[in-house]
């Protein structure tokens, strides 16, 4: 089991209908799940589209912001959501670039228990991307 | 200059506060050593050879004399009494202890300064001209729009995490003071049928693989800039390599992509990211152009200037060497060496900086600058003030004029501080100024740039010296490669190896023999160096620094 993570803390995971993986995907797929190597030009947003899973192998990996970024400024409005090795530290970078919520593993979860993540529920706060994008 | 509104305040305070949070996390085993790392990274934070280093932005090279004095209230509270100004307009405290750090932070936020992004695979603290505002030979200040690009990318939550560090700097002037060709990106304020605009240059760097920039776009309007500096990012923070650290720079994945491919790959990117940007950054951009107006000049006599010029020749002698030409009538651009032969390049005590804190409040419009060649400068001073300046100098060892000679050494921290060197270069440094101090040879010599790097990483930019020295580790030894016609500027180049490495004791005499090769080889006083050698190329040069394969020929 993992735990996904959202601004009111730690929830069960609501996903119930898996992922295709990025490659495999045909036209009237739901769901995907995108390593962090993939072009964002690549992924073809249909209408069947859902959900989004990009991988973080490591939390000093940053492609996935990249990738999650392009999605929305290109016109990706299902759920978005980041899996692997993010630290709550990273939660409010993730909120803000487009993700609607991020799934840990257990064992991360031990060790970064909520209260960490809650601590950044406020990422809507003191964020100069918001001055200077308007 | 820019003062901080309420949103930076309670930025900064939020992100300190983190960052304290960060550190009792770290402590109690919520963030592995690994995890921590990059965060304190991004806060400023390095851990060094014998401690802790704090490494404080001073953004595009600008403070005022409050900011100074609270730098040497925080050197002497927690450092040692001093701090060390380096070639990315930082200043870097040595001997932090890591539980005192938040409270550093917290005194640097009072006066409106912080440590964000100077560390870490994060966009850098933003470089400029350290003469901007100032100079006479500038199209625009460039401090607004490093402003601007300074707010963009704190904390820009796309780019906290990318391939290795990525470097930005500006200039507003033709002569090119902000090494704009050596930077990931530079950016060259520019004119065209009477818009503004940027010339962009992508991919240079300096390091083990030393690579000019290239020119991704020769104008870019500037109600453009912050789209396109993100689609620059963002292209490479996507396909920049991550496998190998020393190929992780944009300098290399312009190098394998090419720039045409770069090119495309961001203008295809700008056309997707330029629409949420909804302009509001301009309306700022006018804004902060209000907060660097030019001081009030006054208009007065000069006399007192001409009087001290003819009667005393050691402030003559400063005057010739430490000063440059203002845009205001009357004044000058005034800069303060901290390089006394013989003492660490870029080494300030608090005393130091109390003093050169009042000065700025005194004589020079309460405004100092950091320039990336490790000096202070004043940047608005009536002429006719420089005699009690230069004697309040005096007092404190800070009057020694030698900007632009061969003593005005740029030299990374190496062996003395950095984990990473191979070799000393401070000492180095101390020797060669020392040396040629005795001599008494320097104003002879003229302008001539020597800069020293510990190892190969090239902090101390020895590619692009006129004379460069990288000190390596030769099988336990301290071995001395020596380059020739690096140049900094507008014309940027890097160096050539002149041939075999030298000890440390036969680092200085060589030195010696090619400046003495100049000084025999010049058409007159008025042919510097890197003139000099531009006209007659290495190899008089390298017969001078090897004497012995002459030998052997003959
Ligand atoms: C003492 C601790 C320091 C360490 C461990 C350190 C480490 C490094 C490393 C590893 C690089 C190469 C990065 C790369 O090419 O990807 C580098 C580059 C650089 N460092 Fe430092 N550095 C230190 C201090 C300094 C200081 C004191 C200065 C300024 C005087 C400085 C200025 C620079 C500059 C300008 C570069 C850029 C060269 C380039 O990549 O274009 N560093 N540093
Ligand atoms: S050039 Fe090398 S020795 Fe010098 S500061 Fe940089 S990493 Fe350290």
């Amino acid at each position: 089991m993992t735990i996904l993570v959202t601004d009111t803390g730690f929830t069960a995971d609501t996903w119930d209908q898996g992922y295709t993986p990025f490659g495999e995907a045909a036209n009237d797929v739901v769901s995907i799940d995108v390593p962090a190597d993939t072009n964002p030009a690549d992924i073809e947003i249909t209408p069947t589209l859902k959900m989004v899973r990009i991988d973080f192998p490591s939390f000093a990996d940053g492609r996935g912001f990249t990738i999650a970024r392009m999605l929305r400024l290109t016109g990706y409005t299902g759920r978005l959501r980041a899996h692997g090795h993010v630290i709550s530290d990273q939660y409010p970078m993730a909120r803000r670039i487009g993700f609607d919520e991020v799934e840990i593993s257990q064992d991360l979860a031990a060790r970064q228990p909520q209260e960490q993540w809650k601590f950044r529920a406020d990422w809507k706060d003191n964020d100069y991307q918001d001055r200077m994008r308007g | 200059m820019y003062t901080y509104n309420d949103f930076d305040k309670s930025f900064i305070a939020t992100r300190n506060s983190q960052f304290r949070d960060q550190v009792e996390r770290r402590i109690d085993g919520s963030l592995t050593e690994d995890e921590f790392k990059p965060l304190r990274l991004m806060n400023g934070l390095y851990l060094q050879l014998h401690a802790y280093m704090l490494r404080v932005a001073i953004p595009y090279g600008t403070l005022n004399g409050g900011q100074m004095r609270q730098l040497a209230f925080i050197a002497d509270k927690w450092d040692k009494g001093y701090g060390h100004f380096t070639t990315r307009q930082n200043i870097q405290y040595n001997w932090p202890e890591l539980r005192d750090v938040p409270d550093m932070l917290d005194a640097l936020a009072e006066v409106g300064m912080h440590a964000i992004q100077t560390s870490g695979n994060t966009i850098r603290n933003v470089t400029a001209d350290h003469f901007a505002g100032a100079s006479a030979d500038e199209i625009a200040d460039p401090r607004p729009v490093a402003e601007l690009i300074r707010q963009w990318s704190t904390d820009h939550p796309e780019f906290q995490f990318m391939p290795r560090k990525f470097k930005i700097a500006i200039t507003g002037s033709p002569n090119d003071r902000a090494v704009t060709r050596a930077h990931d990106i530079g950016l060259r304020m520019v004119e065209k049928d009477g818009e503004a605009g940027f010339e962009v240059i992508v991919g240079g760097g300096l390091g083990r693989t030393p690579m000019i920039g290239k020119v991704i776009t020769n104008f870019l309007p500037q109600e453009d800039l912050l789209p396109y500096l993100e689609s620059v990012v963002s292209v490479w923070n996507q396909i920049g390599r991550r496998d190998n650290k020393y190929k992780a720079r944009i300098k290399i994945t312009v190098h394998e992509h090419g720039i045409e491919e770069i090119r495309r790959l961001v203008n295809e990117r700008f056309a997707i990211v330029k629409g949420s940007f909804s302009g509001i950054d301009q309306v700022r951009l006018a804004q902060y152009k209000t907060h660097f107006a030019a001081p009030d000049f006054t208009v007065k006599a000069k006399a007192v200037f001409k009087d001290a010029y003819h009667s005393d020749p050691i402030f003559r002698s400063w005057a010739d060497t430490n000063l440059s030409a203002h845009k205001a009538d009357g004044y000058s651009i005034v800069s303060i060496s901290i390089k006394k032969q013989g003492d660490t390049p870029g080494d300030a005590t608090s005393d130091q900086m109390r003093l050169m804190a009042d000065l700025a409040e005194t004589y020079g419009h309460n405004e100092l600058r950091i320039s990336h060649e490790q000096n202070v400068i004043l940047p608005h001073v009536h002429k006719s003030d420089l005699p009690a300046l230069h004697a309040a100098l005096k007092e404190q060892d800070l009057a020694t004029a030698n900007i632009g000679l061969i003593s005005d050494i740029i030299a990374c921290p190496g062996m003395d501080y950095c984990a990473l060197a191979t070799a000393r270069s401070i000492p180095i440094a101390q020797e060669i100024a020392t040396r040629f101090d005795d001599l008494k040879l320097e104003h002879e010599i003229g302008n001539l740039k020597i800069k020293i790097s510990g190892c190969i990483n090239a902090c101390g930019h020895h590619h692009v010296g006129h004379i460069g020295i990288l000190g390596l580790d030769r099988a336990g030894v301290e071995n001395y490669q020596v380059t020739l016609g690096g140049d900094h500027t507008e014309t940027a180049k890097v160096g050539d190896r002149a041939g075999h490495g030298f000890t440390a004791k036969e680092l200085v005499p060589a030195i010696e023999r090619v400046v003495d090769a100049y000084l025999d080889l010049r058409t007159g006083k008025d042919e510097e160096f890197i003139e000099t050698y531009r006209r007659l190329g290495l190899a008089p040069f390298k017969a001078a620094l090897y004497p012995e394969a002459q030998a052997d020929a003959a």
